[in-house]
């Protein structure tokens, strides 16, 4: 066997090594701040845990067979679900819409363009603020407008459902714009043959948008779809700070996961076992969601090609 | 967690940008020193956390013309539950916390389980200070982690105007006279008052007026041990529920506005209810609610006798980095001098002895609700309170559940009064006391 020189010894190293010490930041990075944490949840939800007691004894699941046994638990999933597609659905659509219009000829368009991103850039906190005025239940704007149409008015913090729809209104509010923006840039990916060959053909402007620009849109759309996901099923700030004691409302119409995660970890019962131990339920929620997106994604990517819906 | 931690950071940001705004003041340098001045002329800052209305903004700038080696910052949370979570949370972090941190006496008995996390603040120089039961409250082990501030004494205001309106007596002493009794007799002057007031409410809503009735209770929610006491055994608690849910909902006395709710705070301004109980605090709550709105008045008397709502403590966390400097604020802030102006500013009534026997505060008056003698008023209704409740650890937990139960039915109308007691029991029993 040939020997090698120190030099050549290290240059062989440079070549095998170097790439993964150059990604091994992102990798270190998310072991401190993502999987440690991961794991020690799972470690903190095996016990009786105290908020400002610290950690007490071994208990097995007995925080997960608690969680199971509280209404709360089901108020806080059912409310994030319809949350999450109260706000996604109509968002990912006008994102579409808006996209759309932006990326025909418009005039000034860096000022629309960086208009429809201005709701992003106001803090979560502060839309809140000035969406609780709006949605005040006797004393809103939105209650007064309906009565000028002399429809009845409704109860924005009473009804689980309206609630719903007033929280999901401001999480469309700050991301709508946001998500237009990414689909605008994959619009202008798609090629302007694609385009001038369906007007050859004789196709509409509504036939070109279904039949071209959606179908090229959906690796984006799946992109859209799964941040989505994972952002509006860790929904807070907007339901927090939807009124002034910020715990999901006197029947807990708009009690979130994460909030409940809050309140069982910081409220009443201050038990950081049993909050950790919601906190992994959400996480096999989205794993399982994420999943079957990751599905949906493989079958249209041996479909997408075809430029069909 | 991304907008999780979005807005942990927001609410840092807002934060330290109100820090920012107080802390603008600069200091006098022919300012007389004192001998709670930082050592060495050292410049240290000081922060001060405290809930709605303690009235300290311009004791604040006070102290800092005083101690020129001092700056100190006020922070100001809306409500005291959004103080109390922070507490929580930084008590269990470790750090984050104000130097001074008020606490209020509802979430006092939670964190007496910790002692260790606070500087006792005993010391010769204010013994005998305050109340006798206002101390005792805040002390154990022989330690005491904090400082009396304010006491709740509660009167009942009105608006004279809308008494008016309603053939009702509106002077206040007329109105005093009126309201002597008990809650039954309360309620039904309210009733006699909707039935001709076109659409203006007796009271703001149930959970407020469930306030003033189990204060009058000498074990609401726990035995004297500490233990709670079932809720579904709880027959007392069960009592006040019925009856003040019969009053705000049979009989019609609630605006069914849920205190501090944004629709409560405009309820100021367009005349939607014509009593509130009052704790000396309210009363600059009432105002700064009722801005331009003529005919608030207080009169002196309370249904049941006397009661106490609220009062706060300040306290000096352990994990502070200039414990003795924050110990000195915190007892100069809490001297009767002080408190007596804090009371001027936004009628937070003294706990302190020396306080309520000053000329000062027994002289004082009240210009937005018709000049009426306040501090004589307060110190009366501070006299006839007899009952003090006892709360334990769990009372905040508990209470907050039938406060829920009775909005559910008052505010929102999303159960009947049984309904909603069973999701109260639920509740409770998803704490898990035992």
């Amino acid at each position: 066997m040939q020997s090698l020189t120190w030099r050549q010894r290290l240059s062989r190293l440079d070549v095998k090594l170097s790439p993964y010490l150059y990604i091994s930041p992102f990798f270190l990075l998310f072991f401190v701040v993502g999987l440690f944490p991961l794991l020690y949840t799972a470690w903190v939800s095996l016990h009786d845990w105290h908020l400002i007691g610290g950690q007490g004894e071994m208990i097995g699941f007995a925080n997960y067979v608690a969680v199971f046994d509280q209404p709360n638990f089901y108020r806080a999933l059912r409310n994030t679900f319809s949350i999450f597609i109260l706000s996604s659905v109509p968002q990912i659509i006008a994102a579409i819409l808006i996209a759309y219009f932006l990326d025909t000829n418009l005039r000034a368009k860096t000022f629309w363009r960086m208009g429809v991103l201005l709701p992003y850039v106001v803090a979560p906190v502060a839309v809140s603020m000035i969406f609780s005025k709006i949605f005040a239940d006797q004393s809103g704007a939105a209650n007064a407008l309906l009565a000028m149409f002399g429809a009845d008015p409704i109860g924005w913090h009473a009804d689980p459902f309206w609630a719903h729809v007033a929280i999901a209104t401001m999480v469309n509010f700050r991301w709508t714009g946001y998500n237009a923006l990414i689909f605008l840039a994959a619009m202008q990916a798609i090629p302007r043959e694609v385009y001038e060959a369906a007007i050859v053909d004789g196709a509409r402007r509504w036939r070109t948008f279904f039949s071209v620009t959606v179908p090229m849109l959906k690796p984006t759309i799946i992109f859209v779809v799964i941040t989505s996901t994972i952002g509006g099923l860790q929904i807070f700030d907007e339901p927090r700070m939807f009124d002034t004691m910020g715990t999901g409302g006197a029947d807990k119409q708009w009690l979130t996961l994460t909030m409940y995660i809050y309140e069982l970890g910081w409220g009443a019962q201050k038990s950081f076992g049993r909050a950790a131990a919601v906190s992994w339920i959400l996480f096999a929620i989205i794993v399982v969601i994420g999943a079957i997106n990751f599905f949906i994604t493989r079958r249209i990517a041996s479909s997408g090609g075809k430029g069909d819906l | 967690m991304r907008r999780t931690f979005r807005t942990l950071a927001a609410l840092a940001s807002a934060g330290a940008l109100l820090a920012g705004c107080s802390g603008s003041n600069t200091t006098d340098p022919d300012a007389e020193g004192s001998a709670t001045g930082a050592a060495g002329g050292e410049q240290i800052t000081l922060s001060v956390a405290t809930f709605n209305e303690f009235g300290y903004e311009e004791l604040v700038e006070e102290y800092m013309d005083l101690n020129p080696g001092i700056k100190v910052e006020h922070k100001k949370a809306a409500t005291s539950n959004e103080a109390r979570d922070n507490m929580n949370t930084r008590l269990a972090a470790g750090s984050g916390l104000a130097d001074v941190e008020a606490i209020e006496v509802d979430w006092l008995p939670e964190l007496m389980q910790y002692p260790d996390q606070f500087v006792d603040l005993a010391s010769p120089d204010v013994e005998g200070r305050w109340l006798d039961w206002k101390t005792e409250a805040a002390t154990v082990d022989g330690k005491l982690i904090g400082y009396g501030t304010d006491i709740g004494p509660e009167a009942v205001c009105y608006r004279a105007d809308l008494f008016e309106a309603a053939g009702l007596p509106s002077d206040r002493e007329e109105v005093a006279s009126l309201l002597e009794g008990d809650w039954d007799t309360y309620f039904e002057v309210g009733k006699d008052f909707v039935a001709k007031s076109r659409g203006v409410a007796w009271f703001d809503s149930a959970g407020a007026t469930y306030q003033g009735m189990i204060n009058q209770l000498d074990t609401p929610f726990e035995n004297t041990d500490g233990t709670p006491i079932p809720l579904e055994e709880n027959e007392a608690i069960k009592d006040v529920y019925s009856r003040v849910l019969q009053a705000s909902v049979d009989e019609g006395l609630s605006a069914g506005l849920a205190q501090w709710s944004e629709d409560w705070t405009n309820g100021f301004q367009s005349d939607k209810f014509a009593t509130m109980l009052c704790p000396g605090w309210m009363l600059g709550v009432i105002e700064g609610n009722a801005k331009g709105v003529e005919g608030w008045d207080i009169a002196n008397v309370f249904p049941g006798g006397g009661g106490n709502w609220g009062g706060s403590y300040l306290t000096v966390p352990a994990q502070g980095e200039h414990p003795e400097e924050a110990k000195a604020l915190a007892a100069w802030l809490t001297a009767p001098e002080q408190q007596i102006k804090a009371f001027q500013a936004k009628g937070t009534f003294p706990s302190q002895v020396e306080a309520l026997e000053s000329p000062e505060l027994l002289g004082a008056t009240n210009e937005f609700f018709n000049d009426a003698p306040v501090g004589e008023i307060l110190a009366e209704r501070a006299n006839a309170v007899s009952v003090t409740p006892f709360k334990g650890p769990n009372f905040f937990a508990i209470t907050t559940i039938v406060t829920d139960a009775l909005t559910r039915v008052d505010v929102d109308g999303t159960d009947d009064a049984d309904s909603s007691w069973q999701k109260a029991l639920e509740s409770y029993s998803a704490l898990g006391l035992s």
